[in-house]
């Protein structure tokens, strides 16, 4: 039998300290105020699980005459240098990458940023999975057979099988639903959807074959079943994604970040180690209540966004953009004028602000109008942008006061009592028809009512375009609506011109 | 540990988590994926037993890749949330 190392009390205690500081770096950030000694918690709670680990897992050279097989205790253990060198060379590697794309990537590319951290993630669980099904007696998940006949070999715990397999499994999935998501985000892919004929019955059996042959591998521990399981669930991370359009990122993202959480959560099982099991846990449920904040701010189902396809269709509600509808088009002089001339200036930035990259022009006319004694905030609808928080992190990098933006419950009845909406980059978050308009593919959803302002100007690349609904917005048409048709961040550096 | 006590933490961490993720501000939201990136990569663990074991050279290599991916993430991750993080500011 392959006995289990005597474990140390204070090695799993310092798993748990771990374990605490991350629940307290995720608690950190209920207010920006507390967020950075949140973060520095959650590095110290790193710190100490790779501390631990190291120190209690010295690698160890084989002696003479060692096999795999014979329990580490009875051996003379030696510290192999070497191999301790090659760990720190790689963790030194991995922090060089690190550091430099944490402080060279640019805030727009947040999105695509955190979907390929959480490829990582993915990724590294596959190969602490596959590591741990070709050296099991170093997790401690194996018991050693010696038979009558033949060599002795490893039997994994039944349990420690079905932990692995999953683990493969969950981290295989964000690994290549990860990809993808990066790749659309960062428009290395186009953004619309790609359906395949029947690709929901694909999906369910390939599901349904990943469950199967975990329950095969935890059967037999033959290595087919687990290279399959491998293999399936990286095609179906793919597949899982493809249908997905671009503007369900945020959904999609943060049910990937709830993936890899569960992955490690599976890995914490298979290794018994509660720093990772209560990580997994919290990393779990974030992506899992974010994904429900963005499916409820959008009205719709966690399960009609996963199976993808919205605004691909010609979905009859709202027709084809009118064009031949009166509209008025305004200049940014005329913009300048009649925001220096309100006494509140409510500001709604959307996904289109973030590709313009208009937040720093945008916070210099914010300056512009509170100098003219004018009072200006922002709005925010949830899933403005590509991520959950996007515009938040956007205007906060150009220096907006944290104080000045609003979530949608808390200023939405403001609409009505302000002078101008000045609308940028947003669409269908501003669309009445979710209010009205029963046939509508978004009606439901809860949206800014910048239409009851005094005057909405709204900024927009042109007139022929539809949100990413594939729905025309009656707000373009209305009285008090002025349009300003040009690049967002030109129109915005041109109004503030217009007010000197 | 035994199946059930590790089962017990990991059913009590959900329930933490479930509280401590709705009481995040909404405006804060993207920092906190990026730092639920950088916890999660406490995978580092396993993959820093795999690199250490003796014995199976392709178990020690994939271990060593797996030590490297965590690492990207995190540094990166929580280098990239303290960036967002300090450029939070308020009024004045």
């Amino acid at each position: 039998m392959h006995e289990a190392a005597p474990v140390n009390p204070w090695v799993a205690f310092a798993y748990l300290v771990a374990g605490v500081c991350f629940i307290l770096a995720l608690r950190g950030l209920s207010s920006p105020a507390t967020s950075r000694r949140g973060n520095r918690l959650g590095m110290i709670g790193m710190g100490i699980a790779v501390l631990t680990t190291i120190l209690t897992h010295l690698p160890q050279a084989a002696p003479e005459g060692w096999t795999v097989y014979a329990p580490a205790s009875s051996l003379p253990i030696a510290i192999d240098w070497a191999s301790a060198a090659e760990i720190l060379a790689a963790i030194a590697i991995g922090a060089i990458i690190g550091l430099t794309t944490a402080r060279r990537i640019a805030m727009t590319a947040m999105p695509q940023l955190v979907a390929a951290f959480h490829s990582l993630v993915g990724l590294a669980a596959v190969l602490v999975g596959i590591a741990a099904y070709l050296n099991p007696g170093a997790f401690g998940i194996s018991s050693v057979v010696v038979p009558m006949i033949g060599e002795p070999f490893n039997v994994i715990n039944p349990v420690s099988k079905v932990e692995m397999g999953l683990g493969v499994a969950i981290g295989a999935i964000t690994f290549s639903g990860s990809v993808i998501a990066f790749l659309k985000l960062n428009g290395s892919m186009s953004g619309k959807p790609i359906l395949l004929p029947g690709r929901h019955v694909i999906n369910l059996a390939t599901l349904a074959a990943i469950l199967l042959l975990v329950a095969q591998f935890a059967h037999t521990q033959d290595a087919w079943p687990f290279w399959a399981v491998v293999v399936l669930s990286f095609a179906i991370g793919f597949l899982l994604i493809i249908p997905i359009g671009g503007a369900d990122m945020p959904v999609v993202v943060s049910m990937l970040n709830s993936y890899s959480g569960w992955a490690a959560a599976a890995m914490g099982f298979t290794l018994g180690n509660t720093a990772m099991i209560i990580t997994g846990a919290l990393v779990g449920s974030s992506g899992a209540i974010l994904s429900y904040i963005m499916c409820r701010a959008m009205n719709r189902s966690f399960i009609s966004v996963i199976a993808g396809g919205f605004g691909a269709t010609d979905s009859g509600g709202g027709g084809a953009a009118a064009i031949d509808r009166p509209w008025k088009r305004g200049s940014a002089e005329d913009a300048a004028f009649l925001m220096q001339q309100a006494e509140q200036v409510i500001i709604v930035p959307g996904y289109g602000m973030a590709v313009a990259q208009a937040q720093h022009a945008l916070r210099e006319m914010g300056d512009k109008l509170k100098e003219h004694g004018v009072r200006v905030k922002y709005a925010i609808h949830p899933v403005a942008g590509r991520m959950p928080g996007h515009m938040n992190v956007l205007l906060a990098e150009a220096n907006v006061p944290y104080d000045d933006v609003f979530e949608l419950e808390d200023i939405n009845s403001e609409f009505a009592q302000t002078d101008v909406a000045f609308v940028i980059g947003a669409n269908d978050v501003t669309n009445p028809a979710a209010k009205t308009d029963k046939s509508s593919p978004i009606y439901g959803m809860p949206v800014l009512d910048v239409e009851k302002a005094k005057t909405v100007l709204f900024i927009k690349r042109s007139m022929g375009g539809v949100g990413y609904a594939g729905v025309d917005n009656e707000v373009f048409y209305r009285d008090n609506t002025m349009m300003l048709l040009a690049d967002a961040k030109k129109m915005v550096e041109e109004i503030v011109k217009a007010m000197d | 540990m035994d199946f059930l006590s590790i089962l017990s933490i990991f059913v009590l961490a959900c329930f933490v988590g479930y509280y401590v993720v709705w009481s995040v501000t909404p405006a804060l939201h993207t920092p906190l994926m990026a730092v639920t990136n950088a916890i999660s990569s406490v995978i580092i663990v396993g993959a820093l037993i795999a690199a250490a074991a003796a014995g199976v050279p392709g178990a020690k290599w994939l271990g060593l890749l797996g030590v490297v991916l965590a690492s990207i993430n995190i540094f990166g991750g929580f280098a990239v949330t303290e960036r967002m993080l300090a450029m939070y500011k308020k009024k004045g």
